[in-house]
């Protein structure tokens, strides 16, 4: 009887979720092409954090942008929540318009990194920018974070 | 009015809209195509008047100027913005333009056909980078003539703008000379990825000698919404299931800002082109250097076609 009870109680519960998870189909915020504050960013690392974050449908947001403009560009390094953390991450594929030569990405691509600047992830799985080989390094000083540990762990550079 | 001026100026109209025609528009073809084969005539009767003209000694010989041209190398004619008209800035790009030409093949190309481009890399020391995409838009005259190519690698798009006369470019590769339906193909970012992945190594496919470029009338399946621009006010051709995604509201507004007329407004057209005497000043101005270097280009082909036979024995 009891279990009985727990099946028709589990089908009660699937049929509320569904009209909740149409709901949330529908509400979604539109695509952002310029990386503020509440952004939402697409993680392309093999984080773990990351991946579950990207699976459950729940993207990370910017909720700060580490430059003096609010507006991230190419390799500037943001503050996203993430699954109800706070992490850092750096932006390596924008949807932005870009400069001539420089790849403009479909989606808004980030990677995970912690405050000594070695990323959470061991691999990348798009490909990035050659650009950021510029700029990280330029970002990276003497005595803080080394962001090119980034640039080691991409599969590929367009 | 009388009838007979109400006749000569609908036959003046009817003139102007055959020489005056957009410079980066591929829908002409058919258009083209006639001119192409109107000019293979001509020559045949200028060579019959200049033979003429020989026996009345006058050896006086103009080059004949492909029709094809103004598709070929649109970025030669300049911006018909009035505002941005500089003659002798024009003359000036267009020498530059066939200095750079001299040193680097840049092959004729459509929005629509696959490309390769090879660049030095400043980032990476002595590497050279080289993407592969389909081209979705060509725009800008002159020295800043540009192209966008977009290939899907790793289940990530990506566009990269290139420009045409950049220093920095070592190679343009054509891969698969062909046309599209549309003018700029935009709507290949709503469109499912695979109608924008391309294989990046990708041989050449060649073409025969004088055999018109193919136009591909492929129809792409959309995303559904939302998507980045609202397609069904474009008129698109090249797109398959648009009205599966439309719901009476967005048919209704699209009627709305339809503006059909328009193709009758001949000042508009006047502004938004170049006349085709102006554009004959111009290529006759370039025609002897580019023809060379087609030339030029047939002969490399040739050799490059040759294939050692191999000893079987």
């Amino acid at each position: 009887m009891a279990l009985r009870n727990l099946k028709s109680l589990g089908q009660l519960l699937l049929k509320q979720q569904i009209p909740q998870q149409q709901q949330q189909l529908i509400h979604t915020t539109p695509a952002c092409c310029e990386i503020r504050k509440l952004a939402r960013l697409r993680v392309v690392d093999n984080s773990d954090l990351g991946k579950r974050a990207m699976a459950e449908g729940r993207p990370p947001r910017c909720i700060h942008v580490y430059n003096k403009r609010g507006v991230g560009f190419i390799g500037d390094k943001v503050l996203v929540a993430i699954k109800g953390q706070m992490k850092k991450g750096i932006l390596v594929g924008l949807k932005q318009k870009q400069k001539p030569k420089q790849p403009k990405f479909d989606s808004n691509n980030l990677v995970l990194i912690d405050d000594n600047g070695s990323p959470l992830g061991t691999r990348i799985h798009v490909p990035i920018p050659t650009i950021l080989r510029t700029i990280l390094k330029e970002k990276t000083q003497a005595k803080g974070a080394d962001y090119t540990k980034v640039l080691a762990i991409a599969s590929r550079y367009v | 009015m009388n009838v007979s001026t109400r006749f000569l100026i609908n036959r003046l109209g009817k003139q102007c809209a055959f020489n005056r025609i957009v410079t980066y528009s591929t829908k002409s073809t058919e258009h083209a195509a006639a001119n192409a084969v109107e000019t293979e005539k001509e020559p045949k009767i200028k060579e019959t008047t200049a033979s003429t003209a020989s026996e009345a000694s006058i050896p006086i010989r103009k080059p004949v100027i492909p029709a094809n041209y103004r598709f070929i190398y649109p970025e030669f004619l300049p911006d018909p913005k009035i505002e941005w008209r500089n003659p002798i800035r024009e003359k000036l790009e267009r020498m530059d333009m066939l200095d750079r030409r001299r040193q680097i093949d840049l092959p004729e190309f459509y929005v629509g056909s696959i490309m390769a481009v090879t660049s030095s890399d400043p980032h990476a020391e002595g590497k050279v980078s080289r993407f592969v995409g389909i081209c979705i838009h060509r725009d800008r005259c002159g020295l800043r003539a540009r192209f966008i190519l977009r290939n899907v690698i790793d289940h990530q798009g990506i566009e990269v703008i290139y420009e045409l006369y950049d220093p920095t470019i070592q190679k343009v590769e054509v891969l698969r000379l062909e046309k599209r339906l549309d003018d700029s193909l935009f709507y290949l970012r709503d469109a499912l990825p695979e109608y924008s992945t391309f294989d990046e190594n990708m041989e050449a496919e060649q073409l025969e000698e004088g055999a018109p470029v193919p136009v591909n009338d492929i129809k792409v399946v959309l995303r559904p919404r939302p998507w980045l621009e609202r397609w069904e006010r474009q008129n698109l051709r090249g797109v398959a299931n648009i009205d599966q995604y439309l719901k009476d509201k967005h048919r209704q507004s699209a009627r709305r800002v339809q503006k059909p007329w328009e193709k009758y407004d001949l000042m508009k057209q006047y502004r938004a082109t170049i006349p085709e005497e102006e554009q004959n000043e111009i290529f006759a101005e370039v025609y002897a250097e580019l023809h060379a270097q087609e030339l030029q280009r047939k002969r490399n082909k040739r050799k490059r076609t040759f294939v050692k036979p191999k000893q079987l024995a």
